[in-house]
C-alpha cells in the first residue's frame, strides 16, 4: 500500500506492506535511525516520536496509520542549526549516557514543556514514567529537563517575539 | 590519606574544558542527543541480508526431526540452517568464556527454553520472521530439572549428556578459606546466626538487545562483524578458534552501544549463526534479537541459594563468616570467570570487617534455563558477597539487639591495616571505612532518623532504615592470575601525538555508555597537558586499537586509565629527549609544566608539547639515536585489583496497608580513589543504585515447574522507572590506589553491587515489629505482605 505523511516536515510517500510498524518505516525506510527499537511491548520508550504533536510510541503505531499525519522525530529538534534547549540540557546535565533511550527522553521532554513551561520535579518524573532508562537513574533526567524549562524561559523573555 | 574535598580543576579556555581531571562536558553528546548515535542496528550495508532465529518453546525436550521445507521455500528466504547443517561443518558447538561448551544451534536435544535451533536468512527482517513459522520441529519433551536444589537428586534427568560420561548435573565445587579455623572459632563464639538467602536470576536487560552485522567478503577472505561487544579483542580470537578464519582475517567492531552491563560480555549464538550465514551466503547479514529473545536466552545474573552464619562475641566484635552455595548456572557454564575463579570474586564475602576466618564451600549446578551468571554490573559475583555479608551483618545486629551501624563502625578494617590480607586471600588496597561511614550518617541525619522512626513505630507506621557497606574488587586483573579462555587480563593501550600537537589515543577496552571518549581524553590530557578536546578516543574497533580484554568488571579505569597514564607518561619521557635536543640543554635541566617543557630556573625558554611534536615529525636532527614520531604503545599488566568501597543509607516507608515499599531517600557516599571526571562518576552510581531498586523490590527472571520463563518481556520483567526511585543523594570521599598509576580505582559498579542490601536492610528493618529478620527479594508487595504474616521467604 501507498501512505503518504509529513516526517519533519518533508513529505514522504512510499509503498509500504501494511503491516509495517513506524518504527520501522522511520529507520529502515528513511534511514532515520535515531529512534529506537527496544522491547515490542512498548514498556521501554526508546521509539517515542510526535504524531501531530503527540508523543507516541512508534512500535506500537502502524506506518499506515502515519498516514496524512505529521510525525517529528529526534533528527527534527535541531532547528537552523540550534539545538533544542532540551538537548541542550540533556548535554548539561549528564542526562544520557549509551543515549540509547536519549531520543525518545527528549520527544518527551519537549512534548512536556511544550503543554508546561515549569514543570515540577513530580510532573516531570510522571510525564517520562513510560521511558526506561537503565544508565542515568532519572535524577540526572529530571534535571536536564528543569534546565531546559529554565534556559527556555530565559531564551523567551529575551528574544523570542 | 583520605580527603572529602574536589581537586581543584584547571581550566584551559573559555568552554570551561578542564586540561585533565574534572567536570567535563561528554565529548560524546553532541552526536547522541541528535539522534546521531551509530548502533548495531543502524548499520544498512548494500545488499545486506536478515537473520532470525528459531527458539525452542520448551526447556528440556529431544530434537526428533526438522522440517525446514516450507520455510526454504518461501520466495524471500536465502537460507535455512538446523543444528544438523552446522554439525556437518564442525560449527555446531562452540566453547563458553567458562571453559564449558553450548550449541550454537541444537543438534541432539534442547536444554532451555529459548535455546537455538535453527536460522533463517531471507531479504528483509519481516519476511525472516514469517519464516520461522514455516519450520516444523518434531520434540520428545523430557523432564526438566528446574529447582537447582533437586538438580543433583538420584534419579534426575541429566541435562548435559553432550559431555561423555557425566553422569549427573554437577557443574563445579569451588572453596575458599580455612574450614577447619572457621569451625574452631564457631564451636566457641558467643553468638552464632544462620539465615538462608536467595539471590534470585536478574536479567540486566540493556536497552539495546544483542545483535550484529557479519560481512564476510570473499575476495579478500575478511570477515568484519559489527557486534554488541563489551569485549572486541577476546570476541575476535574465540572466533578465529571456532571458524578457523585466521585472526588477521577477523575484523570485530563495537559501534555505539545501548547499555551493556555484562550482558554484552558472552558470545551469543546468534552472533555465530551471523557469520555462518554470511560465510554461506556471501553477503552482509545482520541479526538483531527482540526484547522477548534477550530477556529468555542472553547471560542472566546471579541465581546463589547461600546458607550465611555469622559468628560473634555478645559485645558485637564479628569473628567468624562461613556460607555455603548452591549456584544455578543454567543449560551450559555460560559465565565469563578467570580460570582460577569459577565463582568469580565471590571470595570477598568478608566484606569490610578484620575476621578471625572465613570458609566458603559452593557447587554449582546445571538446570533447564538459559545460561550465563556473570552480568548485570556483578563485578565478578561480588554482587552476591556484598549482599551476603551485609546481610548477615543486620541479621547480627538484630539478635545482638546492636544498632547496625554502631556494629559496622566496630569491625572495620583499619586505614592502617591497609594493605589488608583477607582471610580468604585478597588483598585490599586502601581504604578509610569509618570516615566514609560517618560521612553517610552525617549526610542522613541518621540520630534524627531513628528518632523519627520511634515515633512512627509508636504510632503503627512502617519506617525502616538500612545500610549496607561495601568493599569492591575491581579491575582484573594481575595476568599471572586472572584470564578469560587463558587470554590474561591485561590491556594495550598506543598514543600518537600528531605533528600539530594533536592526538588520538586508542584502548582496548569498550564504553557501553561509560563516556571513555571523555574519561580516556582526561587523562591522557593531565599527563600530557594537551586539552582534552585535541585527544581523539578509539574503542571498539580490534584494527585499530591495541590487544585487550574490554569493558567489564569495572575494570576500564583500573586497567586501561592505567595503560593511558602511563603510555602518556613514556611519551612524555620522549618528547623530554627531543626537547632538550631543542632547547640545548640536558635532560635533567628540563621542568615539565603540563603542556611544555622549560629550562630550570628560565621560564622564558620553552617548548610545548605541540613545538616537540613538530620536531619529532619535522626535517632535522634528533637528538642521538632517537627515532622520528612521538608516540608510544604499552600493555599495563596491574598489579592487584583496587578496591573502590561505600557507605550506603536507605530509608523506606512500607505501606502497611498495602505492604508497599516506597524509598524516601537514598544517601550514597562513595570511594573510588582519585577522580577523574565528577560528573561521569556521579552518573555512574546513579545508574547502579537504580539497578539495586529494581533488584531489591522488582526484579526477577522466574519459571514455572516446566521451565518456562516468566519474565519473558518488560510487562513481566519489572524494571525502575522515574517514578520508582529517589532523587539521589551523593558524596564522596578519596582514597587512591596506592599501586594505580594515577590512584584511580573503577565505579561503575559500586553501587549495583552496594545498593541491594541497603535497600532489603531498611524493608526488613521497616518490618522489625513483626519479628521479621530477613526476607528475599524481590521485595514486592506480596512477598512483603507475607513477610508481615510471617512467612518470609517464598521459593524461586
Amino acid at each position: 500500500m501507498q501512505v503518504s505523511l509529513t516526517v519533519n516536515g518533508e513529505e514522504v510517500s512510499q509503498e509500504i506492506e501494511g503491516r509495517l510498524l513506524l518504527v520501522h518505516f522511520l529507520r529502515d525506510k528513511l534511514g532515520l535511525t535515531g529512534t529506537h527499537w527496544g522491547c515490542d511491548t512498548s514498556n521501554c520508550g526508546t521509539c517515542v516520536v510526535w504524531m501531530d504533536g503527540e508523543p507516541v510510541k512508534s512500535c506500537t503505531v502502524l506506518a499506515a496509520m502515519a498516514g496524512g499525519r505529521e510525525v517529528r522525530t529526534v533528527e527534527g529538534l535541531e532547528q537552523d542549526g540550534e539545538l533544542d534547549p532540551v538537548q541542550q540540557g540533556f548535554m548539561e546535565c549528564h542526562g544520557l549516557q549509551c543515549g540509547f533511550c536519549t531520543p525518545g527522553m527528549l520527544m518527551t521532554a519537549r512534548a512536556l514543556l511544550d503543554r508546561n513551561p515549569d514543570p515540577t520535579e513530580a510532573e516531570i518524573r510522571e510525564a517520562i514514567s513510560g521511558q526506561i532508562c537503565r544508565c542515568t537513574g532519572y535524577a540526572t533526567i529530571v534535571r536536564s529537563i528543569r534546565w531546559a524549562a529554565a534556559h527556555e524561559s530565559a531564551v523567551s523573555i529575551g528574544s523570542r517575539p | 590519606m583520605t580527603t572529602t574535598e574536589e581537586r581543584p580543576t584547571e581550566f584551559v579556555d573559555n568552554d570551561q574544558k578542564p586540561v585533565g581531571y574534572g567536570r567535563m562536558l561528554r565529548k560524546e553528546d553532541p552526536r547522541f542527543i541528535r539522534g546521531m548515535g551509530h548502533y548495531c542496528d543502524d548499520i544498512a550495508l548494500p545488499g545486506m541480508l536478515h537473520m532470525a532465529i528459531l527458539r525452542s518453546p520448551v526447556a528440556h525436550a529431544r530434537i526428533v526431526r526438522v522440517d525446514t521445507s516450507a520455510a526454504e521455500a518461501h520466495p524471500k528466504v536465502k537460507a535455512v540452517v538446523t543444528g544438523a547443517t552446522l554439525a556437518e561443518k564442525g560449527l555446531a558447538w562452540m566453547p563458553t568464556l567458562s571453559n564449558d561448551v553450548q550449541a550454537v544451534l541444537a543438534t541432539d536435544k534442547v536444554r532451555f527454553q529459548g535455546q537455538e535451533v535453527a536460522f533463517v536468512v531471507a531479504e528483509d527482517r519481516y519476511s525472516a520472521r514469517d519464516a520461522l513459522e514455516l519450520i516444523e520441529v518434531e520434540y520428545d519433551i523430557l523432564a526438566p530439572v528446574i529447582d537447582a536444589r533437586k538438580a543433583l537428586d538420584p534419579g534426575m534427568p541429566v541435562i548435559r549428556d553432550d559431555l561423555v560420561g557425566k553422569p549427573d548435573n554437577h557443574c563445579f565445587d569451588w572453596e575458599t578459606g580455612d574450614e577447619a579455623a572457621t569451625k574452631a572459632v564457631f564451636e566457641s563464639a558467643d553468638v552464632v546466626v544462620s539465615q538462608d538467602i536467595v539471590y534470585p536470576r536478574v536479567h540486566p536487560a540493556p536497552m539495546e538487545t544483542c545483535g550484529c552485522v557479519a560481512d564476510y567478503e570473499r575476495v579478500d577472505g575478511k570477515l568484519t562483524l559489527w557486534t554488541t561487544s563489551q569485549a572486541p579483542h577476546a570476541h575476535r580470537t574465540v572466533y578465529a578458534l571456532v571458524s578457523g578464519l585466521p585472526e588477521h582475517k577477523i575484523r570485530v567492531i563495537a559501534p555505539d552501544i545501548g547499555g551493556g552491563f555484562g550482558n554484552k560480555v558472552p558470545i551469543y549464538p546468534g552472533y555465530v549463526c551471523a557469520i555462518v550465514a554470511s560465510l554461506v551466503l556471501g553477503k552482509p547479514v545482520k541479526w538483531m534479537e527482540d526484547r522477548s529473545e534477550n530477556l529468555i536466552s542472553t547471560g542472566f545474573a546471579r541465581d546463589y541459594i547461600m546458607r550465611g552464619e555469622i559468628a560473634a562475641t555478645k559485645e558485637g566484635k564479628i569473628l567468624a563468616i562461613r556460607t555455603n552455595v548452591l549456584a544455578d548456572h543454567g543449560a551450559f557454564n555460560g559465565t565469563a570467570a578467570p580460570t582460577k575463579y569459577p565463582a568469580g570474586f565471590f571470595g570477598v564475602f568478608t566484606g569490610s570487617y578484620d575476621l578471625e576466618a572465613a570458609y566458603a564451600k559452593m557447587t554449582a549446578v546445571y538446570t533447564n534455563k538459559a545460561p550465563g551468571g556473570v552480568a548485570y554490573a556483578c563485578s565478578f559475583r561480588i554482587t552476591e558477597a556484598v549482599y551476603l555479608v551485609e546481610r548477615m551483618v543486620d541479621c547480627l545486629a538484630y539478635e545482638l539487639e546492636m544498632d547496625p551501624a554502631e556494629l559496622r563502625l566496630k569491625n572495620f578494617i583499619k586505614p592502617e591495616q591497609f594493605p589488608y590480607t583477607t582471610k580468604t586471600g585478597w588483598v585490599y588496597d586502601s581504604g578509610e571505612y569509618e570516615t566514609a561511614m560517618r560521612l553517610a550518617l552525617e549526610m542522613a541525619g541518621y540520630d534524627e532518623l531513628r528518632a523519627e522512626q520511634a515515633e512512627k513505630r509508636a504510632r503503627g507506621e512502617l519506617m525502616g532504615i538500612g545500610i549496607s557497606f561495601f568493599t569492591e574488587a575491581v579491575g582484573a586483573g594481575p595476568r599471572k592470575d586472572m584470564d578469560i579462555l587463558g587470554l590474561g587480563m591485561a590491556d594495550g593501550c598506543e598514543l600518537r601525538i600528531h605533528p600539530t600537537g594533536k592526538a588520538v589515543v586508542r584502548v582496548s577496552c569498550m564504553s557501553q555508555g561509560q563516556g571513555h571518549e571523555t574519561t580516556f581524553a582526561q587523562i591522557v590530557a593531565e599527563e600530557i597537558g594537551i586539552p582534552p578536546a585535541d585527544i581523539q578516543v578509539v574503542n571498539g574497533d580490534t584494527d585499530q586499537t591495541p590487544f585487550g580484554l574490554g569493558t567489564y568488571g569495572s575494570r576500564s579505569t583500573p586497567v586501561s586509565g592505567a595503560a593511558a597514564a602511563l603510555v602518556a607518561r613514556k611519551v612524555r619521557d620522549k618528547a623530554q629527549i627531543i626537547a632538550s635536543g631543542m632547547l640545548e640543554v640536558s635532560v635533567a635541566d628540563l621542568e615539565w609544566q603540563k603542556g611544555s617543557f622549560n629550562v630550570k630556573g628560565d621560564p622564558s625558554k620553552s617548548v610545548t608539547i605541540a613545538d616537540i611534536a613538530m620536531k619529532a615529525h619535522g626535517a632535522g636532527d634528533l637528538p642521538e639515536g632517537l627515532e622520528g614520531g612521538l608516540e608510544a604503545q604499552i600493555c599495563y599488566n596491574p598489579e592487584n585489583l583496587t578496591y573502590p568501597f561505600g557507605a550506603y543509607i536507605c530509608v523506606v516507608d512500607v505501606d502497611p496497608g498495602t505492604a508497599e515499599v516506597k524509598i524516601r531517600r537514598f544517601i550514597a557516599v562513595d570511594d573510588c580513589g582519585t577522580r577523574i571526571n565528577p560528573m561521569i562518576i556521579e552518573g555512574q552510581i546513579h545508574g547502579g543504585l537504580t539497578d539495586g531498586v529494581g533488584m531489591a523490590l522488582m526484579e526477577m527472571i522466574a519459571f514455572d515447574e516446566d521451565g518456562n520463563c516468566l519474565g519473558a518481556s518488560l510487562m513481566d520483567y519489572l524494571i525502575p522507572t522515574a517514578l520508582e526511585v529517589p532523587n539521589w543523594e551523593t558524596g564522596h570521599t578519596v582514597t587512591p590506589s596506592p599501586h594505580h598509576p594515577i590512584g584511580a580505582k573503577g565505579v561503575g559498579e559500586s553501587a549495583t553491587v552496594g545498593s541491594p542490601p541497603a535497600i532489603v536492610n531498611a524493608v526488613v528493618d521497616a518490618l522489625k515489629p513483626f519479628g521479621v529478620r530477613h526476607a528475599d527479594m524481590p521485595l514486592t508487595p506480596s512477598r512483603v505482605w507475607d513477610a508481615m504474616q510471617g512467612h518470609p521467604t517464598p521459593s524461586v
